[in-house]
């Protein structure tokens, strides 16, 4: 529904069917000795005793059509980005294909390892996308070899390690700084890192205090990871005192860009102050979700942290390119090798394709879209906005709550979610825990979905809300029209989850034996 | 902008003035009051010229990248956690999905069949290495070993790992940035068992390190010189008598061929997923798994998300939904299990194809395939004079071939200039006394291939 569909209306909503194939799970299938690939044969080689597998491993026998077939009937029931995601925090975009291709074309058959010579190509567009986000950042050098935005964060938290450790303070500065509203992963790294993690709490404003803020700092204050605005919508304007205030104490300030896309060619996360920062190539520039990666968290940072910085490294010597890996004071890898290059590769095709006036667009229509459907949920019954005493403008993206509707109609924001499924439009996105809104949901339109696609998904909620009012069990059995009805399974009990076939067959036979 | 850019369907000025009248505002920049005027960037940006038409951008990215030179290209023996397999066209035409490749999170009744795709990657991966629980995958093998060992120090309150002193240095390096540095009161410490000449661990090493201080043993057959352990469930057996956790990295295209680990003890598997239907993609293919026992005691450990199979209220049918949410970073912060995140649950379903059609006769018939080739490489490289590779170790897919007097990086150089790419230069590394290069020989790799590089070899160290 990229493509605006005119006169969609409320009586237009039953149109949508979502597709749906009886797929059995692929261990149920086939006949034994159906072949779906096959290889040259060779003998039997000569391996140790206790080495050689005694029981084939239990994969189905089936043929190449069907494992296609099945996967392509797979594909079709999943909604994606079908209908219309305005999927909060992760800035749905339009996935170009052409960085597909290219990718295809261009990196399938290359192996890391190569001789830097046979790499010129894909190290020049490594230097030329680190060049790129420099300048929309202000930071010195950009790394691509984190696996997503969490990686990105756990790479600043081995930097933060290793550049204490540089300066005799590692032992003393055991503690990173956050804030509730700040992505779960930052908390999350740097505990893993080894880091003690502080949380500051929201306040009037919807952004924690100044002196909370320096209640909390000192000594043993390694860093600061925060994002800025967060996922309400709000924007810290004391953003520049608080670096201020962790420098002071000795601390380094990472900023969590994930929700840059509002502010592209606005703010520069170096100009702000921060030593480091971190883009989302899936989200903010365009390289595909795939369902949760391939991702890469683009970690960028300031001259003084380059050394640190997870290698190898991309360096230009003249026209020519090399891979720098003699770089004693870096934290190695956090990941093998140098990084997702297809993601890279079609982040910058996103990039090229945008340009300077590309971003700043992005940005405005990102920016009013939000705030057009601000305008229009404010109007649609039983909703609501978080921070509801703050009149400004809201970011890329604001959180909402039908805290009303549920209290009136029984029906919560997750059972609200199910039913507009069955309308073509994507799950939403709720919020992070912990709760903070009750009945949260935080749609987020991005530059890509026309006016038409977000006037349809206003409309959607607003229907699913008018039946929660007259036919709540209606929203309540949701969804009626996706490829399978609501899981019923408690799948946390551990006598009932089951995360493979064979678990799942050991456990049901044990119920069925019990029964 | 003069012209409506392809990607951006409000760019169309009236319909900018729509949004902007229905808000009764007359410019963009009045959206932006929160962000006070000196946060605010007020130069400009000096980027690369907008190439908004298709066809202008994709000649800049075919000339930029005319400047590669790749395995297409050249033949190449490199392999090293990136390795030369073929994979079939239908993974490529799977993983190329639209519906896949935008689905973002989405819900287990409209994302049904991702979810099950999901839960298909994990049933396989279980059927391979004989276990029955299997978290969605990692960023990659060294990941998943840095999450095993987490998850191994958690479980038994210790803080020392034993791995052994040959490990391939990627892994190795990230395996490190996982166990807290030694100033941090968390601190992992790595210990590392030597490596016999055999090229398996040496037992009397292990066994005296062998304490009630150590975690966890983690061990890897094939090894990182492709040597295939002959006994690892004697290791397995010594570490779980130490009330250590046995880990085991495994390669999963060896598996047709080579026991599963869960049938020979191993607590926690983990190994690589892109041999599974991957490209290399300059190593942007890499992915990683993480199996265990389907017990409470390691399932309540996974960082991962976690997807199992599920009654649904329809008639005979399955959905498929996440387990053990909660514990996870998205449910507890830094209360979690590590952290999760976006990983490469894309790639996941290529190597669900690939599983599925491969089938079992598929793993059996190509881990022949690559043995059978890898050995006559290693056997005609090792009669070249100055050149010796060690027959006597049982191999899977890689092997190092020492020089007498020839130097690698020169050779390399050589075979370069031939359209070859020798195997990774490892002269220098922990157990390697010599100049050496790690080869990876697999099914791409046709008789002439071989024949070709043998050639080489002569010509170039005579």
């Amino acid at each position: 529904m990229t493509a605006p569909i005119a006169k969609r209306s409320k009586a237009q909503f039953e149109g949508y069917r979502a597709a749906r194939w009886p797929e059995p799970v692929v261990t149920q299938m086939g006949c034994p000795g159906r072949r779906g690939v096959v290889f040259e044969e060779a003998p039997t080689p000569e391996l140790p005793k206790g080495a050689a597998r005694k029981t084939a491993p239990a994969l189905p026998e089936i043929t190449e059509h069907d494992a296609l077939r099945h996967y392509l009937h797979l594909s079709q029931m999943t909604l994606g980005m079908m209908g219309v995601s305005l999927f909060g925090t992760c800035t749905m975009k339009y996935n170009p294909r052409i960085g597909e291709r290219a990718a295809l074309k261009h990196l399938a058959d290359l192996h890391p390892l190569q001789h830097p010579d046979t790499l010129q190509g894909v190290l020049e567009l490594y230097d030329n996308f680190s060049d790129f986000l420099c300048e929309v950042s202000g930071m010195d050098q950009f790394v691509f070899q984190a696996g997503g935005g969490a990686d990105a964060a756990y790479t600043h938290a081995c930097v933060t390690r290793a550049y204490h450790a540089s300066r005799g303070e590692l032992e003393q500065r055991d503690q990173i700084i956050t804030t509730i509203q700040t992505h779960p992963c930052s908390p999350a790294t740097a505990n893993t890192a080894g880091f003690e993690v502080i949380t500051l709490s929201l306040e009037e404003n919807g952004y924690p205090s100044v002196e909370q803020l320096k209640s909390v700092v000192g000594p043993r204050t390694a860093a600061l990871m925060v994002n800025n605005p967060d996922d309400m919508g709000i924007y810290n304007p004391d953003i520049k005192e608080w670096v201020d205030i962790v420098h002071a104490a000795g601390g380094l300030c990472f900023y969590d860009h994930a929700n840059f896309n509002g502010v592209m060619t606005r703010l520069r996360a170096r100009e702000l102050g921060f030593d480091a920062c971190m883009y989302m190539l899936h989200k903010t520039f365009g390289a595909p979700k795939g369902g949760g990666g391939p991702a890469v968290g683009a970690y960028g940072c300031a001259e003084h942290l380059v050394p640190f910085l997870p290698g190898p490294l991309v360096v230009k010597e003249g026209a020519r390119y090399r891979l720098d890996d003699d770089r004693p004071e870096s934290i190695g890898r956090v990941r093998e090798f140098w990084g997702n290059a297809p993601q890279v590769l079609k982040a910058y095709a996103w990039a090229r394709a945008m340009g300077a006036e590309g971003l700043r667009e992005a940005a405005d229509l990102s920016v009013l879209a939000n705030n057009y459907m601000d305008h229009r949920l404010a109007q649609v019954r039983g909703v609501s906005r978080s921070n509801p005493g703050i009149d400004a403008p809201r970011m890329e993206m604001t959180r909402h709550s039908v805290e009303q509707v549920a209290a009136e109609t029984g029906c919560s924001i997750f059972e609200i979610s199910m039913r507009m499924t069955d309308f073509g439009i994507d799950a939403l996105w709720l919020s992070h825990e912990p709760l903070l809104v009750p009945e949260p949901f935080t749609p987020e339109a991005g530059e890509l979905w026309s006016k038409e696609d977000i006037d349809y998904w206003i409309d959607v909620l607003e229907h699913v809300i008018e039946e929660a009012y007259a036919t709540p069990d209606v929203v309540k059995g949701a969804p009626h029209n996706a490829p399978i009805r609501q899981l019923t399974t408690a799948l946390d009990e551990p006598d009932q989850w089951a995360t493979t076939w064979r678990a799942y067959e050991r456990k049901h036979g044990q119920r069925m034996a019990a029964e | 902008m003069t012209q409506a850019h392809p990607w951006m369907a409000n760019s169309v000025p009236e319909v900018k003035q729509q949004m902007l009248s229905a808000l009764g505002v007359n410019s963009i920049d009045a959206l932006f009051a929160q962000i006070p005027e000196d946060h605010l960037y007020k130069g400009e940006m000096t980027l690369p010229k907008q190439l908004a038409s298709e066809v202008a951008l994709a000649r800049h990215l075919d000339d930029m990248m005319a400047r590669n030179s790749g395995t297409a290209e050249n033949l190449s023996f490199l392999g090293a956690g990136a390795w030369p397999h073929y994979v079939p066209a239908i993974c490529d035409e799977v993983v190329g999905r639209y519906e896949w490749q935008t689905s973002v999170f989405g819900s287990p009744t409209s994302d049904h069949g991702r979810n099950q795709a999901w839960f298909e990657f994990t049933s396989q991966i279980g059927a391979l290495v004989d276990m029955d629980f299997v978290g969605l995958p990692v960023y990659s093998w060294g990941c998943a070993i840095g999450h095993a060992v987490r998850m191994a120090s958690r479980m038994t309150g210790r803080r020392r790992v034993l791995v052994a002193d040959v490990m391939d240095p990627e892994r190795l390096s990230v395996l490190r940035n996982y166990c807290a540095p030694r100033e941090m009161a968390r601190h992992i410490e790595i210990v590392t068992v030597r490596t016999g000449a055999d090229g398996r661990l040496d037992r009397a090493d292990l066994k005296a390190k062998l304490d009630d201080s150590i975690a966890a043993l983690y061990v890897e057959t094939p090894s990182y010189h492709g040597v295939i352990e002959a006994d690892p469930g004697g290791l397995c057996a010594l570490a779980r008598a130490a009330g250590a956790e046995a880990i085991v990295g495994v390669d999963p295209l060896s598996l047709g061929l080579l026991e599963a680990p869960g049938a020979y003890g191993a607590t926690i598997a983990v190994g690589p997923t892109q041999p599974l239907g991957v490209h290399m993609y300059a190593g942007g293919g890499v992915g990683g798994f993480i199996a265990s026992p389907d017990e409470e005691r390691y399932a309540r450990e996974y960082n991962t998300l976690n997807v199992s199979i599920s009654e649904t209220s329809g008639e005979d049918e399955f959905g498929f939904g996440l387990t053990l949410f909660h514990q996870s970073s998205y449910g507890m912060r830094d209360e979690g299990k590590d952290w999760t995140g976006n990983s490469v649950y894309l790639w996941a379903l290529a190597n669900a194809t690939y599983m599925a059609a491969m089938g079992p006769e598929g793993f059996a018939e190509i881990g022949r395939l690559i043995m059978a080739r890898a050995q006559a490489a290693a056997r005609r490289i090792d009669a070249l004079p100055g050149l010796s590779v060690d027959l006597s170790r049982p191999c899977f897919k890689e092997f190092v071939v020492t020089f007498d007097s020839a130097q690698v990086s020169a050779v390399n150089t050589a075979l370069r200039a031939r359209g070859i790419f020798g195997g990774k230069d490892i002269t220098g590394e922990p157990g390697v006394p010599d100049e050496a290069m790690l080869l990876c020989v697999t099914e791409t790799h046709s008789e002439d291939d071989i024949d070709r590089l043998v050639a080489a070899l002569k010509e170039i160290t005579a």
